[in-house]
């Protein structure tokens, strides 16, 4: 894409751009280091790539404070690292080390940290919405002026737990920002195919909430879109939904990338074009930023070399950690009788 | 000193004290608020706390359950109260794939100290759909807590503890004692989670009896002592962790066990109480044990019916002859 002379508005500097570059170029990055690792062994088990919808979580959280928190999806390698996760510990977790995130018991599909605001991937589709409700709803109760987003697909706004999550959310005005990265595709059926109505923001209307749908490629756009929507949430106005409208470039999943890829190419290249990173590339070009995109480029492959590398080498956890961590403690009898 | 209280009001005691003791502590559910509960158990608690602490939710079992996981995340103590228990189901998502797994899918960070109750409505005519509790869905579930209290002070004792708790506790109740009364303590007494009861001192046989099949011991072990039987009835009050040490106990002294559980027997409660005492004691064994429990049957409306597959106290008595014979 040629660069293009685009001012910048009055809300972002270009240096906040280049962090939010940094953070959108080291998701793209993380992402397409995941393929070799998964055919030569050293991740097991699946991951679900983020690959084209980076715009949200870098714009999203963007608009976020350190404490406040985010619920997760399956496809989360994004929002982990939009809220600050560090990629050796997340790709210590791929690798199963001791020293990931969640000392290897939970890979990619339950990335948590709770230091982060990140209250964990999920592996069950829409299985978070609800409990980004309680959590913003108790933080509220004790005193936080934390916000909470709850990250779902286009999939989850079909499922009953997004209806019950929003209907909650909305009788009880707690403080959620709701947003659907709505990617078109499931694993193989099109999002149009398998959800009645106008829209997936739409659906708002029906919980009395605010619904707004954005270009979730255009990372300007996102910010712009969830700024009133946070700050609404934070002065106890009440949840709202953000749809982002993007698209998975990639395949469903590492597993999935057996039978190829049966979507249309014309599609393919269509959302190709509107790449939501190199549309923020192309933008910083056009603010004459090439030498600083070209140096956080160069550090963040280096990070993900580096953190690759450092995983690879980092120990696995004993086998008998897996019996740890399934119950605290503190106040039950003892280990012994947990049976 | 002791007061004298139902089982309903032994609960809603013990939501009082908690509430007041740890502002953190929240109640939601279907009628907590206003109405106090379909059964009373959270009577006078919106007037006392407010509507910000007991919330009169939807009809949203999935939604209730997974707000108190993400209430918990945070910091605070939640009660979700499942108005029938069998609606647990809805909420098996969250319970199961969440509650319970966080903490280890998480590697240790999060803690969901939640509380999930309610009563199954069994032998009251409502039919299959508001009348089985299976508890064993939660025991055969690593990372949840399950305590089955059967007497008003164990009631409130239990669930006190289960509040301060730290794992996700899964406490089953069953309707049909809720208007029992029964002696509760006037101090702040906490029914320490994973400890067993022995209800009666006996020589003879090992009665375990869970919930309401405690009762059904009882008065068989009543019965028998006329004719010189002496029966030992256990009150495991905690499910999950079991407290098989005194379980393993009574029967090394009696030699025989017989189980009384209402819920279905396949791979029930009553199963994994006997496997437990075979692996511990089976050299100790006089009799193979015997499980009283409910039938392999969803549960049927009419009462010839109903009564015909639950357990009864003849059939813990003809239990009870069989080991002993």
């Amino acid at each position: 894409m040629p660069p293009q002379n685009v001012a910048l508005p009055a809300t972002i500097s270009s240096s906040e751009l280049i962090e939010i570059y940094r953070t959108m170029y080291l998701i793209r990055q993380f992402d397409n280091s995941l393929p070799p690792l998964y055919r030569s062994g050293k991740i097991r088990g699946t991951a679900h790539a983020y690959t084209g919808m980076e715009a949200i979580a870098a714009g999203t959280c963007h608009v976020l404070r350190p404490d406040d928190l985010i619920a997760s999806t399956h496809r989360g390698h994004g929002h982990c690292l939009a809220k600050g996760l560090e990629p050796r510990r997340m790709m210590e977790e791929l690798m199963g080390r001791a020293q990931g995130y969640c000392r290897g018991k939970g890979g990619s599909l339950h990335l948590t940290s709770l230091v982060n605001g990140m209250l964990g991937a999920d592996g069950v589709v829409g299985g978070s919405l609800a409990l980004a409700v309680g959590a913003a709803y108790a933080s509220n109760l004790i005193g936080r002026e934390t916000v909470v987003v709850a990250y779902f697909g286009d999939g989850a706004s079909n499922a009953g737990l997004f209806h019950e999550a929003a209907n909650l959310a909305s009788i009880l005005s707690a403080p959620v920002l709701f947003v659907c990265e709505n990617n078109q595709w499931a694993l193989s059926t099109r999002t149009t195919e398998v959800t009645a109505g106008p829209g997936i923001a739409d659906r708002a209307a029906s919980y009395g909430i605010p619904g707004r749908s954005v270009d979730g490629n255009d990372v300007l756009a996102v910010i712009d879109a969830a700024t009133p929507l946070v700050e609404r949430a934070r002065i106890g106005q009440g949840p709202s939904l953000l749809e982002a409208k993007t698209y998975r470039m990639g395949l469903h999943s590492l597993y999935s990338s057996t039978g190829g890829d049966d979507r249309d190419p014309a599609e393919l290249e269509d959302w190709a074009n509107k790449d939501p990173v190199d549309r923020t590339r192309a933008l910083l070009l056009g603010l004459g930023e090439e030498p600083r995109v070209a140096e956080v480029e160069r550090e963040v492959d280096e990070l993900i070399a580096r953190a690759i590398s450092d995983a690879a080498d980092s120990p696995y956890p004993e086998p008998s950690a897996a019996y740890e961590d399934v119950y605290s403690l503190s106040n039950v009898v003892g280990p012994d009788r947990l049976s | 000193m002791t007061h004298q209280i139902t089982m309903s009001q032994a609960i809603n005691e013990a939501l009082h004290e908690e509430m007041a003791r740890e502002e953190r502590v929240i109640l939601i559910g279907e009628d907590v608020g206003r109405h106090g509960g379909l059964f009373g158990a959270s009577a006078g608690l919106i007037a006392r706390f407010g509507p910000k602490r007991v919330i009169d939710s939807p009809i949203s079992e999935a939604g209730i359950v997974g707000f108190g996981i993400g209430a918990a995340l945070v910091g605070c103590r939640p009660v979700v109260e499942l108005q029938i228990f069998d609606f647990i189901s809805l909420a098996m998502d969250q319970i199961v794939n969440h509650a319970a797994k966080m903490r280890y899918m998480s590697g240790g960070q999060a803690s969901v100290p939640i509380v999930v109750r309610g009563p199954t409505l069994t032998g009251v005519g409502t039919a299959a759909q508001h009348s089985q509790a299976q508890p064993s869905w939660f025991v055969n579930t690593p990372g949840l807590i399950v305590v089955a209290p059967s007497t008003p002070a164990d009631a409130k004792g239990l669930l006190k503890s289960a509040i301060r708790e730290d794992n996700p506790v899964i406490v089953v109740e069953k309707r049909l004692l809720y208007d029992v009364r029964g002696d509760v303590p006037d101090e702040d007494v906490l029914t320490p989670l994973g400890s067993a009861v022995i209800r009666r001192r006996g020589t003879d046989v090992t009665v375990v009896g869970v919930l309401g099949g405690v009762e059904l011991a009882l008065r068989s072990a009543a019965d028998l002592a006329s004719e010189g039987l002496s029966a030992e009835v256990i009150d495991p009050r905690t499910l999950k962790p079991l407290d098989i040490d005194t379980i393993s106990e009574s029967v090394k002294k009696t030699g025989r066990v017989v189980v009384v559980s209402e819920d279905p027997g396949a791979n029930g409660v009553a199963s994994e109480i006997i496997t437990r005492v075979i692996e511990r004691v089976f050299w100790y064994l006089d009799a193979p044990p015997v499980r009283v429990t409910g039938a392999n049957t969803p549960i049927p409306y009419s009462a010839v019916m109903e009564r015909e597959v639950l357990p009864s106290v003849q059939r813990v008595t003809e239990a009870i002859r069989l080991v002993t014979n």
